[in-house]
């Protein structure tokens, strides 16, 4: 098989796996709602993994925006109007809006400098939303709230009570925004991304404006980022400032990275194992946050490439 | 009122003192390894349990003395083991790396030493208050502020009054030529890093006298401590030192118009500083 028919025939393979996948995850030991996290949380990751693997730009704030979206939904929904559209568009547009302000300032940096700046400014989200207690309610997060059935005018989808309905809605949503990103990627714009990654300063000696693009790659970035967020909230019924802290952004780029951050798919493997490894290790010990840490060491020390990034490397050698 | 203002500007400028003690250790390691060192927060934690654990010992004195050369010997042992790998790579692989080691050191604390809050004794003499007017100039707040500076000095002296301080400044230039005269770099970065963590390790066992004795301790500072480092100007270490006093005296000020925008006016500042002047306060022009 050559190199194209591959990929169509992975990307096939992921597909009708995601599609069964309320189907044969309880059969092996798994259940519906870790697929959904899954899916979720997948989707953070490769929206990180725009900025990270096909820009090149490190981010290690990317919780703020993924919280942002989640607070979004949550309020939308408590103190404004109980429909779940809605609310997911309230929440994508706070995390949009809120990177593409704090975009401009960070843009111009590079390297250290640009990851010290996305954690820093990330961190100013997480205490308004530690300390604006009376309307985020601090660090109880925001309860007494859940999401509402999809109401089609023909048809209503009780995505609140029946798992398989959300885990469809929430695919749906990401093969949406998968397909956006992989259209986005393989534009002209996109083309010109992988140029900035590859070699800034020849990029910018061909006329590129380098420090828009990064701007544009964040912002679309944090805004896949801020609608998983908002289906994040969703799924938990909950919301809590701990959704937009700087480790959150830590699990988000170790996803990419075990996963492979130069594959498209990678960040979703990642996921998938660091989501299962949680759910595993977090029922037989308190001491999660240790395997945690000596997850990240082992990762950086031994799978640097990711698991994509040693199969790719196989095939084509 | 003028009190009030004092109390919070000298809270300020010890909270200030702290930040600029941790980011000077952060700063150290960035310029000459480029690693962002996320477990510098947990260091302190160590620190601050050492100390905990020698006082009865060793005393409040002998502990001050120890804890922190021995925090700085872990400190050095984990850049021979796991950081000197990372070098030369994607700063991306060191922050990850340190990330985790952030999470073990806290777990690891809690492990050894439970998650509650200890008490934590200082010298009784250092309670009392020095002035009946400002009944809030304790000896232990003066005696902070006096150590950190203490230690500032004695670090700048290091830097220029040592051969192993005129190493470390050149290889910040250019650690390659620096390489090339026959300087050991690989050994200057391991004693580089060691005093990086031998500041997080005083810081810490003075915190832990202020702040309570916890194993988050070291995430209140951590951040400020990011926000000194980039409103000084990165590359800077007098910047850094300026940068942290900076944040702890504007959070002080806030504090008595604002109590609950203390944290937030950091943020701001940081934010102000990147539209006007993108390098920092004192940062070199084109370093990053």
């Amino acid at each position: 098989m050559d190199l194209v028919s591959r990929r169509r025939a992975g990307d096939a393979a992921i597909w009708l796996l995601l599609v069964s996948a309320p189907y044969w995850l309880t059969h092996v030991g798994g259940y519906v709602e870790l697929g959904t996290r899954v899916l979720i949380l997948a989707l953070a990751a490769m929206a990180l993994n725009f900025l990270l693997g096909f820009t090149g730009v490190l981010s290690f704030g990317h919780a703020a925006y993924f919280g942002l979206g989640a607070y979004g939904v949550a309020m939308t929904i408590k103190y404004l109007i109980a429909s779940t559209p809605l609310a997911i568009l309230v929440g994508v547009a706070a995390g949009t809006a809120a990177a593409a302000v704090v975009g401009p300032l960070i843009a111009r940096l590079r390297g250290v400098y640009f990851a010290m700046c996305t954690i820093a400014f990330g961190q100013v989200f997480y205490y308004i939303a530690f300390q604006w207690r009376s309307v985020t309610r601090g660090d109880d997060g925001l309860t007494a709230w859940h999401r509402m059935p999809l109401d089609f005018g023909f048809a209503e989808l009780d995505i609140l009570n029946n798992n398989k309905a959300f885990y469809y809605m929430v695919l749906v949503v990401f093969a949406a925004a998968v397909a956006a990103m992989a259209f986005l990627l393989r534009s002209p714009f996109g083309r010109t991304l992988l140029a900035i990654r590859e070699n800034e300063r020849r990029a910018r000696f061909l006329g590129i404006p380098v420090d828009r693009h990064i701007w544009l790659s964040w912002v679309i970035s944090c805004f896949f980022v801020s609608i998983a967020g908002a289906l994040y909230a969703l799924m938990n019924d909950f919301v809590d400032p701990r959704a937009l802290r700087w480790d959150q952004s830590g699990n988000f780029v170790i996803m990419a990275v075990l996963g492979g951050m130069r594959s498209f798919w990678g960040p979703l493997i990642g996921a998938a194992i660091f989501l299962v490894l949680e759910d595993y290790i977090s029922s037989h010990t308190d001491n999660w946050m240790s395997f945690v840490g000596l997850f990240f060491v082992l990762v950086v020390l031994f799978f640097p490439r990711g698991i994509l990034g040693i199969i790719g490397r196989r095939a084509v050698s | 009122m003028v009190q009030l203002i004092l109390f919070n500007v000298l809270n300020g400028l010890i909270i200030g003192a702290f930040y600029a003690l941790m980011a000077l250790g952060l700063s150290l390691i960035l310029n000459l390894s480029g690693v962002i060192n996320f477990a510098h927060g947990g260091f302190l934690a160590i620190g601050a349990y050492l100390a905990y654990t020698l006082i009865p010992y060793v005393g409040f004195w002998g502990a001050l003395l120890a804890a922190p050369f021995l925090t700085a010997f872990i400190g050095i042992l984990v850049e021979r083991v796991l950081i000197r790998r990372l070098y030369g790579r994607d700063p991306l692989y060191s922050l990850l790396l340190t990330f985790g080691l952030a999470f073990m050191i806290e777990d690891g604390t809690r492990f050894i030493w439970g998650a509650d809050s200890l008490p934590y004794q200082i010298p009784g003499w250092l309670q009392n208050t020095l002035s009946s007017q400002l009944f809030f100039l304790t000896g232990y707040r003066v005696f902070m502020v006096v150590l950190v500076a203490v230690a500032v000095l004695g670090l700048f002296l290091i830097l220029t009054r040592t051969r192993l301080g005129l190493r470390i400044r050149a290889g910040t230039l250019d650690l390659e030529t620096l390489s090339v005269l026959g300087v050991n770099v690989r050994i200057l970065r391991n004693l580089n890093f060691g005093l990086g963590i031998y500041m997080a390790g005083l810081a810490g066992v003075l915190a832990a006298g202020m702040l309570g004795l916890q194993p988050t301790i070291g995430d209140s500072l951590i951040m400020p401590s990011f926000v000194a480092i980039i409103v000084g100007g990165l590359g800077s270490l007098p910047g850094t030192l300026v940068g942290g006093l900076l944040i702890g005296v504007a959070s002080g000020v806030t504090t008595v118009f604002l109590p609950s925008a203390s944290e937030a006016v950091m943020y701001v500042l940081m934010a102000v500083v990147l539209l006007i002047r993108p390098r920092g306060l004192l940062g070199e022009e084109g370093r990053f």
